[in-house]
């Protein structure tokens, strides 16, 4: 009998799955393991963990992942992949920890092309917290830390570090998902296809940004939080690919 | 016998880095330790190295970290206040992921942005450290180049061994100090298995460093002792953070009992003995040598690790002599661990100079003489 489907052996799948219900993050996980799977590099592949849900909770790639400080996964990355080039090197990283306390850090990296890959989940806030205020966070956005909405002349302009990276000349490919439909879902997996081929191709950094639902730091059901990422974050961080290979 | 070479120290600490297999260098300028980052910019090129220059301490420090991470031998050069740029990674590494690495600290005068001139205002930050919690790194504190290039050398080896970040304390005095030195050969050592190093899982189970992982444990022997690849939420993994700390500090307690190095001088008959460390102790040497010519029992303890320090030593020499005088280019950190040691069985005076002003035999000699001159001679 043909088989077809096939759970990814890039993820550690007998580990709990300690999501909240709606969350984006098992799905991003999910797809980055397929996508390993696909290329057959698992036993090359080397992933370095920011600060979030994602990385706290138990270990969930059945590859060889460093965990880094806040912020500073791409100085990590930046070193395994000057030093073992012919490995699979990527960041996971929040938009709490990438686009705040580590913007120093990513901007360099991507303004010296360094060729590793970067996957940043933006689900606009800092979840793991509790949802207070990220960068990213949208204007009128409601967090522990903007109690009455996020407020341009208080808290200032939501950061889109994507296209900021977007413009600097050692970003090779850059692009920005959604995982709300599973038309998105699927588009989501080719980015980040593409990113890692990008990688692979040595044509420089490549990075993909993933809008991900946080209910519980948005205190939206599922089905709202769906909804608030299509009508309200989708305004402020355009799908699409921001920068492709020449 | 070796290679004898001639050249500043932050340049020859780069040379004793590559004769001990270091290659990964990544730093940001900053004086005076900024030559090591030149030297090493191509020295590490020509060894089939990576050179790196970081846009800050905080990046230069978490570069260190990945290339930790995946066993390559590493190293950094800064001063001052990138160091203390540098502490959360370093307690990171020294406390939870238990990651060798070698920093070259060139002390220069603080506190804040300071100035250049040298001091050893670095020593609390070095030996205590200043990142968040309970950790130790090794710190060493030599006086002369070659001393310099011998602890770099040993620096390697102990980090690989017992899995922890050690620490060159040098000052901008013993930095610009070009003088000949012996290269000598790469350090004899036992082969350290680095097992946990994450370069891709082939042919082993996956390692996820630096935080929880519960099959792992058993195969972290070496060196007679559990060490793990760590943690931090733990209540998926196998050990508890206690178990995890209690097992550090064990670790610490093997580190205190095995690898202190010290200099003594004239200790059998002192009545006082001097206490001094890397550019201090070396400039006021002739005074204890001019003092013992005029017939004063001085002798001197010289801490050549700083981390362990020689407690157990000071406090021997505590039993036999009258009394101690702690001499240190910084407001009183040196004194503090020697007054620990001698845990008042005798007077420890302090001889300190600030702000770039060094210690002088002509300064020092006459203090000695006239804490002698009060001191009632045990002898």
């Amino acid at each position: 009998m043909e088989q077809v489907f096939r759970q990814p052996t890039s993820a550690a799948l007998e580990t709990t799955y300690e999501f909240c219900a709606g969350c984006g993050h098992g799905t991003s996980l999910r797809l980055v393991s397929e996508v390993i799977d696909e290329l057959g590099l698992r036993e090359e592949t080397i992933g370095v963990l920011g600060v979030g849900c994602y990385s706290t909770n138990p270990v969930l790639f059945d590859f060889d992942c460093q965990f880094a400080l806040h912020g500073r996964a791409p100085a990590m990355a930046t070193a395994v992949k000057r030093l073992l080039p012919d490995r699979l090197v990527f960041t996971l990283q929040g938009d709490g920890d990438l686009t705040a306390i580590g913007t120093t850090e990513i901007v360099h990296a991507a303004t010296r092309g360094e060729r590793f890959t970067t996957i940043m989940l933006n689900n606009s806030g800092y979840g793991e917290t509790g949802g207070q205020m990220a960068p990213t966070t949208v204007i009128g956005q409601r967090t522990p830390s903007t109690p009455r909405g996020r407020d341009v002349a208080m808290d200032g302009h939501p950061t889109r570090m994507t296209q900021m990276l977007a413009l600097l000349d050692g970003a090779t490919y850059v692009a920005r998902v959604a995982l709300n439909t599973p038309v998105n879902i699927a588009r989501a997996k080719r980015a980040i296809r593409r990113a890692f081929e990008v990688q692979r191709t040595g044509q420089g950094f490549s990075m993909v940004e993933v809008l991900t639902a946080c209910p519980s730091g948005w205190r939206l059901s599922t089905l709202e939080a769906m909804k608030w990422m299509e009508e309200v974050q989708m305004k402020t961080y355009p799908l699409g690919d921001l920068k492709v290979p020449a | 016998m070796g290679r004898p070479m001639f050249m500043n120290c932050n340049r020859a600490v780069i040379e004793a880095a590559i004769l001990s297999g270091c290659r990964f260098f990544s730093g940001y300028p900053i004086t005076p330790a900024t030559e090591a980052l030149e030297q090493a910019s191509h020295r590490m090129a020509a060894m089939g190295g990576v050179f790196l220059q970081g846009e800050s301490e905080l990046s230069v420090i978490n570069m260190l970290m990945g290339a930790a991470s995946i066993g390559v031998r590493c190293m950094t050069a800064t001063s001052g206040a990138g160091f203390a740029l540098m502490q959360e990674a370093l307690s990171h590494m020294a406390g939870i992921v238990e990651l060798p690495c070698v920093i070259l600290n060139v002390s220069r005068g603080g506190p804040g942005f300071g100035n250049l001139t040298p001091t050893q205002g670095d020593y609390r930050i070095a030996t205590r450290g200043g990142g968040p919690g309970d950790y130790r790194c090794l710190v060493f504190g030599p006086s002369t180049v070659q001393e310099a290039v011998d602890t770099t050398k040993l620096a390697f080896a102990l980090a690989d061994k017992y899995r922890i970040p050690a620490i060159v304390l040098s000052d901008q005095m013993l930095a610009e100090t070009s003088e000949a030195f012996d290269l000598g050969e790469p350090l004899a050592e036992a082969p350290v298995d680095k097992w946990w190093a994450t370069t891709g899982c082939k042919g082993r189970t996956a390692v996820y460093l630096g935080r929880a992982q519960a099959d792992l444990s058993p195969r972290a022997e070496y060196g007679g002792a559990l060490l793990t690849p760590n943690l931090l939420g733990l209540e998926g993994g196998g050990e508890s953070f206690e178990s995890h700390m209690l097992r550090l500090v064990e670790k610490f307690r093997r580190i205190e009992a095995a690898e202190v190095r010290t200099e003594t001088l004239y200790l059998d008959d002192a009545d006082l003995v001097v206490v001094a460390f890397g550019t201090s102790a070396r400039l006021i040497r002739p005074a204890i040598e001019e003092a013992r010519a005029r017939g004063l029992r001085v002798g001197l303890i010289r801490p050549i690790t700083l981390w362990p320090f020689p407690s157990r030593l000071l406090a021997e020499t505590a039993t036999h002599v009258s009394e101690f005088l702690v001499v240190e280019m910084s407001l009183g950190q040196l004194v503090d661990d020697v007054r620990l040691a001698v845990l008042g069985q005798a007077p420890v005076r302090l001889f300190s100079t600030l702000g770039g002003v060094i210690p002088r035999p002509e300064t020092v000699l006459p203090e000695i003489e006239r804490l002698l001159s009060v001191v009632p001679s045990r002898a």
